[in-house]
């Protein structure tokens, strides 16, 4: 199911929380929806749901205009946080619930009921925990049947709330492998929200990031991660260090010192890079500095740096290093961003 | 070494904790325990058992014994009963709504507990009795001096336990469990008798169980807008009374004791069915 959000804005008490936001989910697409908290960005989801509705704009299911429809109208399958499970109902009672309440019309017999259960039992592997109560379950297990209670319903599109953040750093890694394969093979369109970046980069076919009520980028992880369209972005997603400089006769200047970055445009910009976009380079026009602090990370080496020139307040950035590279504390460096954008103000 | 460990624990219920005073508190919780319940319990069995089976078998045989029996059970149960649904109503406009006067009407619901009973039962009686203001509305369905009166007494009485036990549990109710049923298409009317009311029935029992207790031993409110009448509006504890300003204390502890043997046996009952469903729902 195709879903188009239009220019929808969401106040609380006045105070807006979703600020003109407009977004095309293609059909059998895996998207995240990511930001600090209070980026609006679990705001949206629920408004995708029905659980809240837009102060303005509109929500297309398809061609249908959804913007009014209840939550039960609009046949969605919502995970949250944590689990929302019935904790009177056996696992088996949970998941067939959506189909139990459906109208005498619409409503699968007994024994259909029964048989969708232990089907989607099968699908999320816990086979056998038919009888058990959510309150006999691991947190990665309730997940999973808050997962198939979801998808009882065959939802027109599947909606996740943060869905790991409540599980422990392995049963997590698990479980968003284990959901990217569950979306590989029933293809529903899937939104998800989440606040952990690795998250969304490894998981979804298109990221967005969002911040402060509006989307900032929307892109492959490779997008977002390589080709940042913010300040927002790129200092959000990945490490990254962020200098203010003037851009003068072609080239950028820090702290009145050239630093070897051509650019024709003149003005002031914000310069960002990533900690592994550097050289060290033995030339007059580089950042240098006296290394504060060194920290080995995994297979490279870390190295704080204060570039701040004499008079100045002192400016820390990282920047990776090689293991072989002479580094000391205290010692002086000279380095370049090999990559880097610059932001206008 | 299981062995020894079996031994040297044997005579205890449950391992005490780290904390230090197990032995003080304990031995303080019996000695309370048995100056408060066991010994004036003990000494009422005690009384009655001079009564021998014959004379006890007989007072319980007495018409009049079973008529105030049968009034004392059948209002509270029923008081209990109207108690749990207004009740359970009352936490949820407590909880669910934001109205002014709201912290008003939920300091109200404390009112039974502190307003003496008597003040309550001479309020009722006034309102209810056949020429009452709200009474005489009613006629020919007469409501003070019969057990309807008794009953109404009772739902004033028992209305604050089945609230005040309710009501916490309402409050912890995730939001997002409303939701997720909304999602899953049930409308509010199945969403509510499917997915909260059960989850509330531990709380909801707990209340009845409390109203009803409560509504057997009572006393002051009801003698005033009963009318006493014997075998129709008559309470076992009234009867009690009536014994004992007979000087018949054997007669009084003996209904006593029946009173005190089907309070037990009902919470017991009530008990098990809440163990029942805590096992069954998880900690509630």
């Amino acid at each position: 199911m195709e879903v188009t959000i239009t220019n929808i804005r969401k106040e609380f008490d006045r105070f807006p929380a979703l600020n003109d936001v407009s977004l095309k989910i293609a059909s059998g697409e895996l998207i995240a929806l990511l930001g600090p908290s209070g980026s609006g960005k679990t705001t949206l989801l629920r408004l995708i749901a029905g659980l809240d509705f837009p102060t303005a704009g509109q929500i297309f299911f398809g061609e249908e205009d959804a913007s009014h429809h209840s939550v039960q109208e609009r046949n969605v399958g919502f995970v949250f946080q944590h689990y929302a499970l019935f904790r009177h109902m056996t696992v088996a009672e949970n998941i067939g619930f959506g189909l139990k309440v459906r109208p005498k019309a619409t409503r699968p017999a007994k024994a259909e009921i029964g048989r969708r259960v232990s089907e989607l039992l099968d699908m999320v592997q816990l086979g056998g925990l038919e009888k058990r109560y959510p309150n006999q379950l691991s947190g990665g297990q309730r997940q999973r049947v808050a997962l198939a209670r979801a998808m009882a319903i065959e939802p027109r599109i599947l909606l996740l709330d943060e869905p790991f953040g409540a599980l422990d750093a392995k049963v997590r890694k698990e479980l968003r492998r284990w959901l990217r394969e569950f979306h590989d093979r029933t293809g529903h369109t899937t939104v998800f929200v989440t606040h952990d970046q690795e998250e969304a980069l490894e998981l979804a076919d298109r990221v967005v990031v969002m911040s402060q009520g509006k989307i900032e980028q929307v892109g492959s992880a490779d997008d977002v991660y390589d080709r940042p369209g913010s300040p927002f972005v790129f200092s959000f997603i990945g490490e990254s260090s962020h200098l203010p400089v003037e851009v003068k006769q072609g080239t950028a200047l820090f702290q009145g010192q050239p630093i070897g970055i051509p650019e024709a445009q003149d003005g002031a910009a914000d310069l960002f890079f990533r900690p592994e976009d550097v050289a060290l380079v033995d030339a007059s026009d580089t950042l240098f500095g006296k290394v504060i602090a060194c920290r080995r990370l995994a297979g490279t080496r870390i190295a704080e740096i204060d570039i701040a020139n004499e008079g100045h307040a002192p400016y820390h950035v990282e920047i990776e290093v090689p293991l072989h590279a002479p580094v000391e504390i205290g010692s002086d460096i000279r380095f370049r961003p090999t990559r880097w954008t610059l932001f206008r103000h | 070494m299981t062995n020894i460990t079996a031994a040297s624990t044997r005579w205890r219920l449950k391992q005490p904790s780290i904390i230090p005073g197990f032995g003080l508190t304990l031995g303080f919780s019996l000695a309370y325990l048995s100056l408060i319940i066991l010994i004036p319990v003990a000494g009422l069995l005690w009384r009655s058992a001079a009564l021998g089976w014959s004379g006890f078998l007989a007072i319980l045989a007495d018409e009049r014994t079973l008529r105030a029996l049968y009034v004392s059970f059948g209002t509270a149960f029923v008081a209990a009963l109207v108690n749990v649904v207004f009740g359970t109503m009352l936490a949820w406009v407590l909880t669910r709504y934001r109205f002014p006067g709201r912290r008003l009407i939920d300091a109200l619901v404390d009112l039974p507990f502190a307003l003496p009973t008597a003040v309550a039962g001479i309020a009722f009686a006034s309102l209810y009795a056949p020429n009452g203001w709200i009474g005489s509305l009613f006629m020919p369905l007469r409501i003070g001096y019969t057990p309807y009166g008794i009953v109404i007494a009772l739902i004033f009485i028992g209305l604050p336990f089945v609230v005040r036990t309710v009501q916490p549990l309402m409050e912890e109710i995730d939001r997002e469990v409303e939701e997720a049923a909304a999602t899953l298409g049930a409308n509010r009317f199945q969403t509510i008798l499917q997915v909260l009311l059960p989850a509330l029935t531990p709380a909801i029992l707990t209340g009845f169980a409390l109203a009803f207790a409560r509504g057997v031993g009572e006393y002051g409110s009801v003698i005033f807008i009963a009318g006493n009448i014997p075998y129709v509006s008559e309470i076992a504890p009234l009867l009690i009374v009536i014994r004992l300003e007979e000087f018949n204390y054997a007669g009084a502890t003996a209904i006593a004791t029946i009173m005190l043997l089907i309070s037990f046996a009902m919470l017991l009952v009530i008990n098990l069915i809440q163990a029942w469903s805590r096992k069954r729902y998880g900690n509630v």
